[in-house]
This record gives C-alpha cells, sequence and structure tokens, in this order.
C-alpha cells in the first residue's frame, strides 16, 4: 500500500499511542497537517504561539508520563520552539518536535522560510534529525519516541522537509528499535550497590536527596521505604517537590538558593548525602567546596556524565532509580538513629520557613492556603518564574509526584500558563492550577484563546506587584538598591482581560479575603484569573548569596521582611 | 596531559558537527582529530587528542557516549599502539639551498613530491616527534606552508577496538 511521508508519520504517531499533539500549522507542514486531519486517534492543539506547544507538550509528558508530541513549520515556527526545547532539555522532559522544512531540493539555498533548525537545536536536544529519504521518516519517528523516553529522557526533534512529507512511500512501521550507540545503563553494579547499603547503614547523619530522576523513574514508593527505613531526613530539589510528601515528618522540603533553612543546615552538618537522579545544580549546591563539607556522597543517576560533573562523589551508581533502589533496599538497615532526628527536630523548631505579617496580602500566605485548600484533590499545580514560583515551592507543601511542574534548569518565564493547558489535556478530571506573576503571564498570556477554545477550567492563580520581583531582589542585593528595568507601568486590568475572553476574574487584595474567594475560583468550572494584588517589595528568604555556602543563608528578620 | 581517544561513529552527515560543537560548547580543547571511514562502510572513526586532566577526560568520554551515534570510544593513550600523522610542508628552497634540504629529507625518510622554481613541497610521514623535529630543521629555510592530517593511531596485536574479534 502506497502512502504519503504525512500519511506514514501520522500512523506511526498513532502506532506510538499519540492523542494530543500540541502545534501551529504552516507552508512547509501543509502536507502533514492535510493527513493529521483525516486521524481519528489525534487531536491537534492549536497554541497562539510555537514556544507554547512545546510547553504545553511538556506538560502533557510530566502529568501523564508519556511522551508530549508538538509540531510546527519551518523557519519562524521551528525557532520559536526553540526555548521550549531548551526548557524540556534542562529538565530532562520527554518531547517529540515536529517541524517543517522546506524542500530537500531547496535545503541551503536560505529560501523562504528556512533555517538549519537541526543545527540550532543540536545543544538543547537529546537528538535530532533531518529526513532526507521518505523511507526513513518512519523508523525515524519510532527512534525518535524511544530516545525521548529511555535512559535520561529529553526532548528529540524530527525535521520533515515538504517534499519528504509529500512523497509516496510503502507503508512500513518498523517493530524494533535497534539503535548500536544507545544502550542505556539500568541496572546497577552489584558491589557498588552492597557498598552504598554500607556506608548507609554505617552513617550517623544521613540525609536523602531526591531529584527530577526519581520522578521520572516513577520511584516514589521505593524511595519513600527507604526513608523510613532509614530514619534518615529527606530534601529534594525543585523538580522533585511532590516525590515525598512534604507534610510527612521527616521532609525538610526543597534544598538549595532558597530551599528551607533546615533543608541547607542539615545538609551542611550531614556525613552522608544520599543523591538520588539529582545533578547538583548550581543552585542547589551554593559554593560547591562549601556544599556538605563533611558528608560522603553517594550518587545515584542514569546518566553517567552526571557523576562527578559539578561535585566529587564518593560512591557513584549508575542506572535507573527504580531498579538501584530495589535491589538496594533489601540490604539497607531498618533504624531509628534517635540523636540524629533530634538535632534535625531542633534545627527545623530553630529555623523554620518565615515570613512577615505587617503588609496587606502576603503571597506566601495565599500559597499556604492554596496548599490547604488543594492538597488533598486530584491537583496538577504548575508555576512560572520568578518569586511566586519559590513561595510555591516553599509554602504549598507537595504530597504527590507529578503534582508541581516548573522550569528548574532553564528558568523559562511563560512556562507555567501553557504547561498548565497541557495538564489539563491530559488530565481532564483533575484540578489545574498555574501560579504565576504579571511579568512571566505576560509572555504567554495570549493562550487564553487556547485555554478557552479547548473548554480548559485552568485556574491562574496571579501575584500582580507591576514589577519583576525577583529581578528586582536581585538588584535590591547585588547592584546596591538601584532598580533598573523592572517596574511595569501598562499592566492591563487582568480581571477585564479574562472577562474578555469570556473567562471569570476575581481579584484578592485582602488577607481576609483569600479563602473565600480562592474556594470560590477553585469549585467553579470555568477558565479563571485569580489576581492577587502585592507589594514588589517583597523578599523571597532565605537567600544563599553569591559564592555563598548553603549555611551562610541571609534569613527572614522581623521589622525588614520587605525590600524597601 | 595529551590524550588519544579512538572513536567508532555512524557514518553519517553531521556525525562530525556534532562531536565538534559537543568539545566547543563544553570547553574542551581539541589538539587534532582526524576521520575516515573504517573496513564498515557504514561506521567511521575518528582519532582524537584532546588536551585534559584525568577529570576532563573523563567528562569528554562520557558527553561523547551520550551522543547518539557513537558507538564505542577508548582511550588508548595507555595502549600499546602505532600512531602516525603526515604532514605537508613547503619551504623555501633556492638553488644553493636545496642540496642540503635534501639531505635532511633523506634523514628523515621524508619525500619530496614538488618541485617549484624556489620552493619544496615535503611529504613526512610520523608520529610527532619526528614531524616536530623535521618541521625544526627546515624552519631556518623559510616554512612556507604547512599541512596536517592529525593523528591517526592504532592498537598493536590482535586486539580489534570495534567490539569484535
Amino acid at each position: 500500500m502506497a502512502v504519503t511521508g504525512a500519511e506514514i508519520l501520522i500512523k506511526t504517531l498513532e502506532y506510538e499511542g499519540v492523542d494530543t499533539v500540541f502545534g501551529y500549522p504552516g507552508g512547509a507542514v501543509l502536507p502533514i497537517y492535510d493527513a493529521l486531519k483525516e486521524s481519528s486517534k489525534i487531536k491537534h492543539i492549536l497554541v497562539r504561539q510555537e514556544q507554547a506547544a512545546v510547553h504545553a507538550a511538556s506538560g502533557y509528558a510530566r502529568t501523564t508520563g508519556k511522551v508530549g508530541v508538538c509540531m510546527a513549520t519551518s523557519g519562524p515556527g521551528a525557532t520559536n520552539l526553540v526555548t521550549g526545547i531548551a526548557t524540556a532539555y534542562m529538565d530532562s522532559i520527554p518531547v517529540v518536535i515536529i517541524t517543517g522544512q522546506v524542500s530537500t531540493e531547496m535545503v541551503g539555498t536560505d529560501a523562504f522560510q528556512e533555517v538549519d533548525i537541526t543545527g540550532i537545536t543540536m545543544p538543547i536536544s537529546k537528538h535530532n534529525y533531518l529526513v532526507k529519504n521518505v523511507k526513513d521518516l518512519s523508523r525515524i519517528i519510532r527512534e525518535a519516541f524511544h530516545i525521548a523516553k529511555t535512559g535520561r529522557p529529553g526532548p528529540v526533534l524530527v525535521d520533515v522537509p515538504k517534499n519528504v512529507s509529500a512523497q509516496l512511500t510503502k507503508y512500513n512501521i518498523p517493530e524494533d528499535v535497534d539503535l548500536r550507540g544507545y544502550k542505556p545503563t539500568y541496572k546497577g553494579h552489584p558491589t557498588q550497590i552492597k557498598n552504598a547499603a554500607e556506608l548507609i547503614n554505617e552513617a550517623k547523619k544521613p540525609v536523602i536527596f531526591a531529584g527530577g530522576g526519581v520522578i521520572n523513574s516513577e520511584a516514589a514508593a521505593e524511595l519513600k521505604i527507604l526513608v523510613e527505613k532509614t530514619s534518615a531526613p529527606i530534601t529534594t530539589t525543585l523538580n522533585a517537590l511532590g516525590v515525598f510528601p512534604e507534610t510527612h515528618p521527616q521532609s525538610l522540603g526543597m534544598l538549595g538558593l532558597h530551599g528551607t533553612p533546615y533543608a541547607n543546615y542539615v545538609v551542611t552538618e550531614c556525613d552522608l548525602l544520599v543523591g538520588l537522579g539529582v545533578r547538583f545544580d548550581d543552585r542547589v549546591t551554593g559554593a560547591v567546596e562549601k556544599f556538605a563539607p563533611n558528608a560522603k556522597k553517594i550518587h545515584i543517576d542514569i546518566d553517567p556524565a552526571e557523576i562527578g560533573k559539578n561535585v566529587e562523589v564518593d560512591l557513584p551508581l549508575v542506572g535507573d532509580v527504580k531498579t538501584i533502589l530495589e535491589e538496594l533496599l533489601p540490604l539497607v538497615e531498618e533504624r531509628e538513629n534517635r540523636e540524629w532526628n533530634a538535632r534535625v527536630e531542633k534545627i527545623k523548631k530553630e529555623y523554620p520557613l518565615r515570613y512577615g505579617e505587617t503588609l496587606a496580602l502576603r503571597p506566601q500566605y495565599v500559597i499556604e492556603k492554596l496548599g490547604e485548600l488543594t492538597r488533598d484533590k486530584d491537583v496538577v499545580i504548575t508555576t512560572d518564574v520568578g518569586q511566586h514560583q519559590m513561595w510555591t515551592a516553599q509554602y504549598y507543601k507537595f504530597t504527590k509526584p507529578r503534582t508541581m511542574l516548573t522550569s528548574g534548569g532553564l528558568g523559562t518565564m511563560g512556562y507555567g500558563f501553557p504547561a498548565a493547558i497541557g495538564a489539563q489535556l491530559g488530565n481532564r478530571d483533575k484540578l489545574v492550577v498555574a501560579v504565576t506573576g504579571d511579568g512571566s503571564f505576560q509572555m504567554h498570556m495570549a493562550e487564553m484563546g487556547t485555554a478557552v477554545e479547548n473548554n480548559l477550567p485552568v485556574k491562574v492563580l496571579l501575584f500582580n506587584n507591576n514589577c519583576l520581583a525577583l529581578v528586582r531582589q536581585l538588584q535590591h542585593f547585588y547592584c546596591n538598591k538601584s532598580y533598573s528595568a523592572v517596574d511595569f507601568s501598562g499592566n492591563p486590568d487582568f480581571i477585564r482581560f479574562a472577562e474578555c475572553y469570556g473567562a471569570k476574574g476575581i481579584r484578592i487584595t485582602k488577607t481576609e479575603e483569600t479563602v473565600p474567594k480562592l474556594e470560590e475560583a477553585l469549585n467553579n468550572d470555568s477558565l479563571t484569573i485569580i489576581e492577587c494584588v502585592v507589594s514588589n517589595e517583597e523578599m523571597v528568604y532565605p537567600m544563599v548569596p553569591n559564592n555563598k555556602g548553603l549555611n551562610e543563608m541571609i534569613h527572614f528578620e522581623e521589622g525588614e521582611d520587605n525590600g524597601r | 596531559m595529551k590524550h588519544t581517544l579512538s572513536v567508532l561513529v555512524e557514518n553519517k552527515p553531521g556525525v562530525l558537527t556534532r562531536v565538534a560543537g559537543l568539545f566547543a560548547r563544553r570547553g574542551y580543547n581539541i589538539d587534532s582529530l582526524a576521520v575516515g571511514r573504517t573496513e564498515n562502510p557504514e561506521i567511521s572513526r575518528m582519532t582524537i587528542v584532546v588536551e585534559g586532566d584525568d577529570r576532563v577526560i573523563e567528562q569528554v568520554t562520557k558527553q561523547l557516549h551520550k551522543l547518539i551515534e557513537v558507538i564505542k570510544i577508548n582511550d588508548i593513550t595507555e595502549d600499546e599502539h602505532v600512531h602516525r600523522e603526515l604532514i605537508l610542508i613547503k619551504v623555501n628552497a633556492d638553488p644553493a639551498h636545496r642540496m642540503e634540504i635534501m639531505q635532511i629529507v633523506n634523514v628523515f625518510r621524508a619525500r619530496v613530491v614538488d618541485f617549484g622554481r624556489n620552493s619544496l613541497i615535503i611529504e613526512v610521514t610520523g608520529d610527532e616527534g619526528k614531524i616536530n623535529a623535521i618541521e625544526n630543521s627546515l624552519h631556518p629555510f623559510g616554512i612556507r606552508e604547512v599541512v596536517r592530517t592529525g593523528k591517526v593511531a592504532m592498537v598493536r596485536g590482535p586486539k580489534h577496538k570495534n567490539g569484535k574479534s
């Protein structure tokens, strides 16, 4: 049976179980969109700008555990994807990106809407392909999915020239994928596992440190057993929030630059740090030579290149976190470790997370209340990038994996709302809340149209201070309070903005309004913007200054609770 | 310290760009890179000489491994191996100095491959030491141009580095 390249492409997507594709059409993808229209299995979600398509695919992937898929045309369509691809790459999110390309005979001639997107995305994708022969197309799509979701996940781009998608070929989808240069290691080395168990059993002051790899490997249950068996306190990265319930007494919350004070102190004191699916990013370690200075470090990760990249480790263990934990757990002794836990409790009591009470409406308070109202529901929280992101990480108290979506690695403003759209499309029955700020939201607020078109009751919790206040905070500390280019005087009225899309708009200006208005918003069935009017002088505490150790953080102090 | 990496890659377009791009963006220094296909036309071999301490070499190797089209990497620095480089040198040679230059060429078992009015092109094959030595010897006459292939290397004995024996 002869089919076009575009048809075999769509058939292969169906074969991979794809039900949703985010994208934006254009000249070079005309044949693909023509074939897509005929598919009864795949729903296409038309976004307003291509970058949002990648973020939405990422939100879809992170909440469903499946590969997210997005599409764009050649040239500007492809270049608009770039920030989204880099965002997914830094957070190890499985996404397959299909771009159109000018016809093969035009490639290299600077044709209209031609850009070398495989060249551009080489450093920000796990792998990419330029399909030159239609016979290779279905095999390449299958390889792209295989690479995206196995090993350390990541984005894979497939660039399909227009004549390739229009050409006729034999209907043939290969069953097996075989890449001789790509064989990720899943099983840990048995001797190293034994050695790791010994270190864990001998440690007097152990701390467990979980990252996004634990979520990717679906190892939350095994992690919980490890934590409870060892009685060790556990801290996580930003991207791993929710992998262990933060309401559990052994949880220390997030570690790092704006981590909890107690996590930062406890890690500095510990004598063993067990890193699981982490990459010891600079936002987590602070000054690397002062990071957990007394600790032996075990590093378990599926990507061998992460071992020893940022931090010297004493015991490397390459493999899949879940597979390794399954073998490690029987060797770990159950114990109480009263002395260390008493010390941890003392630090937790002495240095809690704190914020001031003098200003009218505190964003930290709003997020605490959001946590209380939604934690037990089937909920997904996404954030943008800025102060609200850090407060969400600190005060929400996540309890389940895949419920916190944020751009942790690249720090991409504008991620939250499109990611929430993707999450809602993958989980129609869940409550999806995008926590954002006026700066971040304006980067992708045109996606309101996408949400309206698809009847998505996403809740946008928007902290409006008419300011890029995390940048303001940096300028407060590092530029002598000389504030440059951080104020917005032309923000829209966000309530009327919501209403002009037929969505609901609710404004919170006082503390006592918080709970009733949040309840009102969370219980309606519509797309809703909840605007919280807050001060731009608010600060995120604690804060580890540049080149300082985690224990040298700046704390919140009463009376100095805002950045005047 | 200089390390010699023998890297088997898929013989596909774009692989060299991936490898070179990786070195550039992670700040590793390539001393030389030679590439060509192997006895299997689907596979190419890159011989990469890279400068760095053990930690850098470990990262280089691991990062190279992450490239899907890289099949196998061997650091053959410590192995017994034969290594060669080919260099073409265009040297000033007025008639008065020609004999002297020819003597140098003979000593190094090099070859004269082109005769110009006032210059010669000399082809030399050998290891780095020999090539540096002849370059130094020819220096006083005035070297106009040098082209080097970069080092290629092969492990001694029956051992194969292609994963098959």
